[in-house]
């Protein structure tokens, strides 16, 4: 028991386990897994042909963390910023990622951008659809009250707020 | 083409967006054939995570048919049917040639923090995501790999995070011949991680979680002893009865910022963003492990606070273990264990939806509808 020498031992031997376990103790030895060696030197063996990779053009001034020395050579375009939500975007870039402003900055601008972009949406003839978009009638094809009735669930208590946070992050 | 976009928390749809470009040498762009929602997509879903942008397309789980190469690009050709690992990675930074591709220097310009990952946000380099019918592969010669012929396409799409990711889990528990091993999370993560568990030798593994259709297939798939904590009043009394009051060797938390298990941590962190995650399950690892004992953490959280009882950590001198799964790392491995018969990761995939559906899939995994465990998004273009 704990609390001598002995380990306790209540599971069954390994010959027990490999006959009812299939692939038991295939990669038993530590140093025969793969990430065995947690930084193991393998420069030229990655599929690069490059010490550093040719630069992406940047067709907009990128925003970076200034954790970085310099922009990355390669980069995601995805949404770049707009707006009063991109001004706050790259308002928050001056602050480290170790700072809370950072991070508080980029949680606000995000409720801004969904703020802007639902104007927008209904502006252009591309309005938001609270129905198709959060996905509720799922809850008539895919068993809804009987995924919950009677089952012993912890998140129960808490799905009754889903909705509440749907309409209210951001309240718009 | 068609692509899912984000419109706020708990809000998403279908638009037509442009085909990606190539915009750099080393990219291919992909046709999408097989997507996967993630558990950590749901932290997406629900607004938790910072610089999530409003018409971004999520979906870092996806392989598909190369459609065009960059100027560069030496290993792939148009046609290669291929898997794409969730990592974006240069191969030749400093964490790359380490074989740490998870963590890659070189294309996530908006975090110093975090490596690059398709559709997870700018805090994760900004980059669209493959729950759409095409998506640019940065760095084409590094990540990708042909799909091998003899391979279902149901096991490479679960092999581009899910199945490696529990695999690592488990790896990165240590774990010794006869050690006891509880995984807190039955989702394809925990699965997988207590099936890898007894793979490194385990004596015993017991899965924790409150959905009792998880729980059931923790037991037909990883052969694990379950627990549903909603049954329990003390999760940590428990498992330190069951292990003759020495605690578990290793703990697993495969669960990440959305635990349950403490309605108070779940409302201040999931619904009202007070904090990047509830750490429930952590704190269970932290408490459930022996001292001196392993905790392997796989499960995601965000980049703010979270309260985590670290005094605890440290005064029994607890050795955690952490980081998002360097994929292809794992693959030589794991195309081993599926070919040979050992391992079926496609065993636990209970949905298949199109691209048109993915609004109600996601509400349907959020909610835990219909007893979902893993959903894969087949486009039309496909």
């Amino acid at each position: 028991m704990a609390y001598t020498a002995e380990k306790p031992s209540l599971n069954p031997t390994a010959d027990e386990l490999r006959a009812r376990i299939p692939g038991w103790g295939v990669d038993l030895d530590p140093r025969d897994r793969p990430g065995h060696v947690k930084e193991r030197f393998v420069a030229g063996e990655t599929g690069a042909h490059w010490e550093f990779p040719d630069r992406q053009p940047e067709s907009y001034p990128r925003e970076r963390t200034n954790e970085h020395k310099f922009l990355t050579p390669v980069f995601g375009t995805s949404c770049p910023p707009r707006g009063l939500s991109g001004a706050i975007r790259r308002y928050a870039y001056n602050f480290s990622e170790g700072k809370m402003a950072h991070w508080l900055l980029l949680m606000g601008a995000d409720r801004v951008d969904v703020i802007e972009s639902r104007v927008i949406g209904a502006l252009t003839g591309k309005p938001d659809n609270l129905i198709t978009e959060s996905g509720i009638l799922s809850e008539l094809k895919r068993n809804g009250f009987k995924s919950r009735f009677k089952r012993k669930r912890a998140d129960l208590k808490h799905q009754v707020l889903d909705p509440v946070v749907a309409l209210t992050d951001p309240p718009i | 083409m068609r692509a899912m976009v984000y419109r706020g928390p708990y809000r998403i749809r279908v638009e037509e967006k442009d085909i990606p470009a190539i915009e750099h040498p080393n990219d291919a762009i992909v046709r999408v054939t097989r997507a996967a929602i993630c558990g950590s997509d749901l932290h997406l879903y629900h607004g938790l995570v910072p610089d999530t942008r409003v018409g971004s397309t999520f979906g870092h789980e996806f392989i598909g048919v190369v459609e065009r190469v960059g100027s560069s690009v030496e290993r792939l050709h148009v046609g290669d049917r291929v898997l794409v690992p969730f990592n974006i990675s240069c191969g030749s930074c400093f964490f790359c040639a380490r074989e740490l591709y998870a963590n890659c220097h070189n294309v996530n310009a908006n975090a110093s923090a975090v490596g690059g990952i398709y559709g997870y946000s700018h805090t994760a380099g900004g980059y669209d995501g493959g729950q759409a019918e095409y998506v640019r592969v940065p760095f084409a010669d590094v990540g990708p790999t042909k799909l091998p012929e003899w391979m279902d396409e149901d096991d490479a799409v679960m092999l581009t995070d899910a199945c490696p990711t529990g695999y690592f889990g488990a790896e990165l528990g240590n774990i010794r011949e006869g050690d006891t091993v509880v995984v807190f999370g039955a989702g394809p993560i925990g699965l997988f991680a207590a099936r890898s568990a007894w793979l490194m030798g385990a004596g015993r593994v017991i899965v924790v979680d409150h959905l009792d259709y998880r729980l059931e297939k923790a037991k037909s798939f990883a052969y694990a002893e379950t627990i549903n904590f909603s049954e329990h009043d003390d999760m940590v009394l428990l498992l330190k009865k069951m292990t003759d009051y020495l605690g578990a060797d290793v703990c697993i938390d495969a669960v990440g910022a959305e635990a349950d298990g403490n309605f108070l941590q779940q409302v201040a962190s999931t619904k009202m963003k007070l904090q990047a995650g509830s750490p429930v399950a952590l704190n269970w690892c932290i408490d459930a492990v022996r001292k001196a004992g392993t905790v392997s953490v796989v499960g995601a959280y965000g980049p703010m606070l979270t309260s985590v009882k670290f005094g605890d950590a440290m005064n029994k001198g607890l050795t955690i273990r952490t980081n998002q799964c360097s994929v292809k790392r794992y693959w030589p491995r794991l195309f081993e264990h599926i070919q040979s018969g050992v391992l079926r990761p496609r065993d636990i995939i209970t949905h298949r939806i199109t691209l048109d559906e993915i609004a109600e899939g996601y509400h349907m995994f959020s909610s835990k509808l219909d007893n979902c465990i893993k959903t894969i998004v087949v486009p039309q273009a496909a």
